[in-house]
């Protein structure tokens, strides 16, 4: 077993029409016992941008707490809100850092940048990004997802449709996936609002 | 412009988490695979320059994870580099030779060589004995002409007129043994990576996708991104798009980030 599914988990995020989405179960759990199922994998970087961290619980908790300090330092040196593509270099040089003590994280970045042009990207633990014009998966039902986004997935959805897309996607992935699952949380983000749902979903 | 930042930039790399990921580890859980490319990266030499070639499959185990990465990064306005082995590798160090060859030119003000690229790649290489995973081609066209190297992983280098890596590299030198000559002309030149890229796509698990092509000439680059795409994805019969509401809902919170204000306001003057 990875140290990667130690803890179990999945996160998605899909590119619409002038929106992104991104979502994610919501179980914490010890190999195969499930301890909380309202553990946050997911965190908002600015208005329109969220991080994603699936991967070992403690990494994300820690590395959530790092990413909140240094977008807020940023800011402070900046005087404006950080760019997805530039939180994406912050996030990869970050983990690249400790190529060789890594974090257990495959982070994943969604949102909107300053034109409002949807922007998602994925990494491996070491910092590797992949810039997607489509779809990004991680986590324990990596297999999964990917299967049932390559499917799903077509241009230029509504943030409305986006919605359904994304949702499931998630939702019948992470039911072939003991690791992940019980309850799950998408944003969508548009121009104009962030949509924030808690999806009713198996508890098994 | 005043800055505070508690946290300085140190560089080099940190080693924090090492003895817990090595406790991890001899408790029997092995480190989680990264981003390979498990690629097909070729360069020659021709007439005029250099042609660089690379395929766009990225792999997580025997998993796709990019369909359409790049592998040739700049180094430099006249220097490209291919990348092969762990991904993550090969964009950084690429990217930071790349940052030491602009202050390199801003200080002597003159144009980097090949040569000195290539130093600076095989000397950190080495430094980390192989645990850097980048294994790279490296093409450029200096005031001494044109360069073609190849850098293993351990800091070892080739200076061959043309040259394979990657795991496609066996397929890829098989065109380059039977069809490559002396002073082609460039389309000429061009075609026979594509092919070469092309064997590796097509008989290597680990390419696939579209052909990237890079041409070095002196004073001139041209970048070919997704020259060839002998991989185009069919198109869908059907939509697949799922009635609204079919996703149950039980909690909604929705924060608006635009004010939209009815009717007209009145300026306020006062």
């Amino acid at each position: 077993m990875s140290i990667l599914e130690y803890n179990g988990g999945a996160i998605v995020a899909m590119v619409g029409k002038n929106c992104v989405a991104i979502g994610s179960d919501k179980r914490f759990g010890v190999q195969l016992m499930t301890v909380s199922t309202e553990f946050p994998k997911i965190f908002p970087a600015t208005d329109k941008t969220f991080i994603g961290l699936p991967g070992l619980a403690t990494d994300i908790r820690t590395l959530s707490e790092r990413f909140r300090f240094k977008i807020n330092m940023y800011k402070l040196s900046e005087e404006r809100e950080i760019e997805p593509r530039t939180l994406a270099h912050l996030v990869s040089s970050t983990l690249y850092e400790r190529r060789f003590g890594p974090y257990f994280v495959e982070p994943i970045i969604a949102g909107l940048d300053k034109d409002n042009q949807p922007f998602i990207c994925g990494m491996d633990l070491i910092g590797c990004i992949n810039f997607a014009k489509d779809f990004v998966v991680a986590g324990t039902t990596t297999d999964s997802l990917f299967g049932v986004c390559e499917s799903l997935w077509e241009p230029d959805l509504e943030p409305e449709d986006l919605f359904e897309t994304v949702s499931q996607s998630l939702l019948n992935a992470v039911d072939r996936d003991s690791l992940a699952g019980w309850g799950a949380v998408i944003h969508v983000v548009t121009p104009e609002r962030v949509i924030t749902r808690t999806l009713k979903t198996r508890m098994d | 412009m005043a800055t505070t930042r508690l946290e300085q930039p140190k560089g080099g790399f940190n080693f924090d988490n090492y003895q817990r990921n090595v406790f991890l580890e001899n408790k029997g859980i092995p480190v989680p695979k990264m981003t390979k490319t498990g690629t097909t990266i070729v360069g020659l030499i021709y007439k005029d320059g250099i042609c660089l070639g690379a395929d766009t499959r990225a792999t997580a185990g025997p998993i796709v994870a990019d369909k359409n990465c790049e592998k040739i990064h700049y180094l430099a306005p006249n220097m490209y580099c291919c990348g092969a082995g762990t991904a993550a590798d090969t964009e950084f160090t690429t990217a930071l030779i790349s940052s030491q060859l602009e202050l390199h030119r801003l200080t002597t003000g003159r144009e980097a060589r090949v040569a000195t690229a290539l130093m600076m790649l095989k000397q950190m290489l080495f430094r980390y004995q192989g645990h850097i995973g980048a294994a790279l081609v490296l093409g450029g066209y200096d005031v001494t002409g044109p360069h073609l190297y190849t850098i293993h992983p351990h800091g070892s280098t080739d200076k061959l007129p043309y040259v394979t890596m990657g795991s496609g590299s066996l397929a890829a030198m098989a065109v380059f043994e039977s069809k490559w000559r002396k002073d082609m002309e460039r389309q000429e030149a061009i075609e026979l990576v594509r092919e070469a890229i092309e064997s590796g796509i097509f008989n290597d698990l680990g390419s696939g996708s579209n052909v990237d092509v890079t041409v070095i000439e002196k004073d001139k680059v041209d970048v070919y991104r997704n020259y060839a795409k002998p991989n185009e994805r069919g198109v869908k019969e059907q939509s697949y798009k799922f009635k609204r509401g079919t996703t149950a809902i039980l909690k909604e919170s929705i924060k608006d980030l635009v004010i939209i204000t009815e009717g007209i306001e009145e300026m306020d003057i006062s």
